[in-house]
């Protein structure tokens, strides 16, 4: 299988482990992995603060990098639910209705794609709090959300409960916003950080020693709010659980 | 053009279309539990009182004895004569100081330990939040399954006022602090006794 | 008209420690109550859908609908208005209530009087306005408006309330007990009942197949102000229309369980017609409703049935406190609908958010929330109501990320500043991110420079 790897810029630019944790554990799991070398961002940055005109730029050319994929997968919830969702700055032609309907977050992909069975070369002996965004869980569904009344189900937690050794720990709000939201950690940054803030110290409290998430936005935010207040607690991508990351 | 007019015309010209259907409501049968049960868990969460007065009690006698201090008790079913007379021409402000109000409920509902009233069962509708505590007499044959049932009654259509009473008058506006007896009656009880078969004769 | 700061007003609500955690807590307990109630009822969802499907019905047929519930008021000896606006809506009251030489007026909640700035109002013209409801009473005294539509004093403490009560209704100075509080606000409301030759409620639903409405308290307020004055005037959204009554049994399930996490309020009380000697006033209200039912994006906020839901899971709402909306609605459904009353003034509200949709979760009438928000941010962007600042960064960022190269060369910069910058030119008043938060640190190399040495074919 043959697989277009979107690397949101933010990964890119400052946690590029995360991607290269990505591509190794599609690689791992047979797929023939992709980087179009000119992509750069989905254009959800412009589009969340309503500029669909400055959206636009950034959209065709996501569009243009992986028209010829039937499947594109990225590390990142929020950048694959803009793409599913949102992506409509740029005429809605075949090319663009189909790049949209063929994106898939990390986790759907694994869970609803490959199947994946196991783990075989995954450790991960830790106290984990899993953070599932609000993208993945309320706009993907990844996972059932709190407030809606339906049997619980979670892909992430099917594929984490595969990694050998690993605890998981739950914080007293485990679907709380985390207050990341894109330009609101910079336009509403008391909201902002008092709602990270509250985040860590909750998962904090509950004995987590690791926060996982699939979205690295989130885990960027509150790791930025953990360092500040000196709270002892470390963040990664599930990529980097499931890609075989010891720590 | 009047307001009236204005404002239909403005609706008019803004209403979505197409229109979609009205939902059929089903009446969601509840738990096969015993509706007196339900009822009185429900009344009971909502702070309201329970009470059966033991046999062959009088019931005016029961109720003095559940509140020995009152000094006006108001009846608005002639199953209780109290110690003051009510009629519907009664000024509402003259309950002012009405110790304990007496009423005989319609129905009652066990979903939620509602009762129902309107002003046939209360002669002045401000008996029941002008007195201090009320006393509802309610029939355990009395007592409908869920809301969606109450709502078929047809007494809504006629009534002129109709509440649903569920427990006292409450509030939590104050840090979150429960109140019984915000601006209504401090205590709510439901009292069980069988619809009478005539009215008793009175004194 | 000044733009409303919410973040700022935010930023001073979170300063008050106690107050804020309070807020949050409180708040968010009552979700949790919300939740306990839905999980009891295996139809939950499926009432959350019929009440959906009942309001967007009615709304597509709205005039049909209110001239039948007009038609049967008026048989039912109920006398029916209609006001265009809220100047409109406030003349008419005035002139119900002079005609009839009313003097003191007692009130139920009703954010529908709030919003037309009623009280001020009739206060003008010598009429004494009394709010019964406790949370709306205690606000009445501090002058404040309401911060909650359910609980409008729930960002006070008991402190806040001693000290307002002792300043105007001669409680005793220092005595927080709430039980003593919620005693002389009771023992001081009553004589205004009594005395009151007017009582004005609100509405929750309005029921065109019998021209009767309902209004829902755990208090009976409504039911006193209704009850003892000869008069009684209620004013009611044309929004708040159902065809039929056995509908309420899908919104009364719906409503406490949504609000407060009680499965009914202690009183629900039915209002079709006057009491013998009395007079019942009906007012419908448009308001901007009409104009808001022919936006197509937008017209599913009318669906609202206030339970305030939306504002309890909020977790900005919770942070922040609702005067910081500096509207007559917050939260979540204040952020869709306060644009329509004036999108200069409200343009940043719907930034107030993170778009996380738990609001559109909750909500009993499944508004889709977080969409309407999504929306309303490409009409701000679009009339050119975004900050200079916003509308700058995002015509750079627009144009940085439509260009490989110029990304590249961006991202290459910031690597270096993050690099090799002290930490004070870092973390200025010019980077609000670095207020509160440590930023991340400069990697060794992109993912894309590792991809091309380790991965790229020739």
């Amino acid at each position: 299988m043959r697989v277009g790897l979107f690397i949101p810029c933010y990964i890119d630019a400052f946690f590029p482990a995360v991607g290269i944790a990505t591509l190794e554990l599609l690689e791992r799991l047979g797929v023939d992995v992709i980087y179009p070398l000119d992509q750069t961002c989905c254009g959800q940055l412009m589009a969340n603060s309503g500029s669909q005109k400055d959206a636009a730029g950034a959209e065709a050319l996501f569009v243009e990098n992986f028209k010829d994929f039937d499947h594109i997968v990225t590390p990142s919830g929020s950048c694959a639910y803009h793409v599913r969702d949102h992506l409509d700055a740029i005429p809605q032609t075949p090319k663009a209705q189909k790049v949209r309907s063929n994106t898939y977050e990390l986790v759907e992909f694994l869970h609803d794609v490959l199947r994946v069975e196991a783990f075989p070369w995954a450790e991960f002996p830790h106290k984990v709090g899993l953070h599932n965004s609000c993208s993945t869980l309320r706009k993907l569904r990844t996972a059932k959300a709190s407030e809606i009344d339906e049997p619980f189900f979670s892909k992430p937690l099917d594929l984490l409960s595969k990694v050998r050794g690993i605890q998981f720990v739950t914080p007293s709000r485990p679907d709380e916003c985390c207050g990341f939201g894109g330009t609101f950690s910079i336009f509403e940054e008391p909201v902002s950080a008092k709602m990270g803030y509250d985040k860590v110290a909750d998962h904090h409290a509950a004995g987590a020693e690791y926060i996982v998430s699939a979205d690295m936005s989130c885990l960027m935010h509150q790791k930025g709010c953990a360092e500040r207040v000196g709270l002892d607690i470390r963040f990664i991508h599930i990529a980097q659980i499931l890609n075989g990351d010891r720590a | 053009m009047t307001s009236r007019d204005t404002i239909l015309a403005a609706v008019r010209a803004s209403q979505p279309t197409p229109v979609p259907p009205l939902p059929e409501i089903p009446l969601f049968e509840m738990s096969s539990r015993p509706l007196l049960e339900e009822f009185r868990e429900a009344l009971l969460r909502m702070g309201g009182k329970f009470a059966e007065r033991p046999n062959g009690d009088d019931p005016d006698r029961f109720i003095r004895s559940l509140f020995p201090q009152a000094q006006v008790i108001c009846s608005a079913t002639p199953e209780i004569i109290g110690t003051r007379a009510l009629s519907g021409e009664s000024d509402p402000a003259d309950l002012a100081d009405v110790d304990v109000g007496i009423v005989r409920a319609a129905f009652g509902v066990a979903e939620t330990g509602s009762i129902w009233l309107s002003e046939a069962e209360l002669q002045v509708n401000a008996l029941a939040y002008l007195a201090q505590h009320l006393i509802a007499l309610l029939d355990p044959g009395d007592i409908v399954g869920n809301l969606h049932h109450a709502y078929r009654d047809s007494r809504f259509k006629t009534a002129r006022y109709a509440v649903l009473v569920t427990g006292p008058s409450a509030t939590a506006d104050i840090e979150g602090v429960l109140i019984h007896g915000a601006q209504g009656v401090r205590s709510l009880t439901v009292l069980l006794v069988p619809r009478p078969a005539k009215p008793r004769a009175t004194v | 008209m000044k733009r409303i700061d919410h973040a700022e007003a935010a930023s001073e609500f979170i300063a008050a420690k106690a107050h804020q955690e309070f807020h949050d807590r409180r708040l968010w307990d009552l979700r949790l109550k919300r939740d306990r109630e839905a999980r009891g009822i295996p139809e939950w969802e499926e009432l959350r859908t019929l009440a959906s499907q009942i309001k967007e019905h009615t709304l597509s047929r709205l005039s049909d609908y209110l001239e039948e519930f007009e038609a049967r008021a008026k048989e039912n000896s109920a006398h029916v208005h209609w006001a265009r606006d809220a100047a409109e809506h406030n003349q008419i009251v005035y002139e119900i209530l002079s005609m009839r030489r009313v003097k003191t007026l007692v009130k139920s909640k009703s954010m529908l009087t709030e919003e037309c700035d009623m009280r001020p109002f009739l206060e003008r013209r010598d009429i004494e306005v009394i709010e019964t409801d406790l949370g709306e009473r205690i606000q009445q005294l501090d002058d404040e408006p309401p911060s909650h539509i359910v609980v409008p004093a729930v960002h006070k403490l008991r402190g806040d309330v001693s000290t307002v009560f002792a300043r105007t209704i001669g409680a005793e100075p220092g005595n927080d007990d709430v039980h003593y509080l919620a005693e002389t606000q009771r023992r001081t409301t009553r004589p205004y009942f009594l005395r009151a030759e007017a009582g004005m409620t609100g509405a929750n639903f309005a029921v065109a197949e019998t021209g009767s409405f309902v209004v829902c308290t755990n208090e009976g307020n409504a039911d006193l102000s209704a009850n003892v004055p000869k008069l009684h005037i209620a004013s009611i959204g044309i929004e708040k229309i159902i065809p039929r009554t056995e509908h309420l049994g899908v919104f009364i399930r719906l409503l406490s369980r949504s609000a407060l996490g009680s499965p009914i309020t202690q009183y629900t009380s039915h209002f079709r017609a006057p009491r013998d000697g009395g007079e019942l006033h009906i007012v419908l209200v448009d308001n901007g409703r009409s104009e808001r039912l022919g936006m197509r994006d937008f017209w599913y906020s009318l669906k609202c049935i206030r339970c305030g839901a939306c504002m309890n899971t909020c977790p900005v709402y919770r942070r922040s406190g609702g005067l910081s909306y500096g509207a007559t609605y917050s939260g979540p459904i204040g952020i869709i609908i306060d644009p329509t009353f004036n999108i200069r003034k409200y343009s940043n509200l719907p930034f107030a958010s993170t778009l996380n949709a738990s609001c559109t979760n909750v909500c009993p009438v499944k508004i889709n929330i977080h969409e309407q928000i999504y929306k309303w941010r490409q009409i701000i962007a679009e009339r050119n109501q975004l900050p200079f600042v916003k509308k700058e960064m995002m015509r750079v960022a627009g144009k940085v990320l439509a260009d490989p190269r110029l990304y590249r060369a961006a991202i290459s910069a910031a690597g270096l500043a993050i690099e090799h910058l002290p930490r004070f030119a870092i973390y200025n008043w010019l980077n609000p991110w670095g207020r509160q938060r440590e930023i991340p640190e400069a990697p060794g190399q992109t993912f894309r420079s590792w991809y091309i040495e380790r991965r790229s074919r020739p």
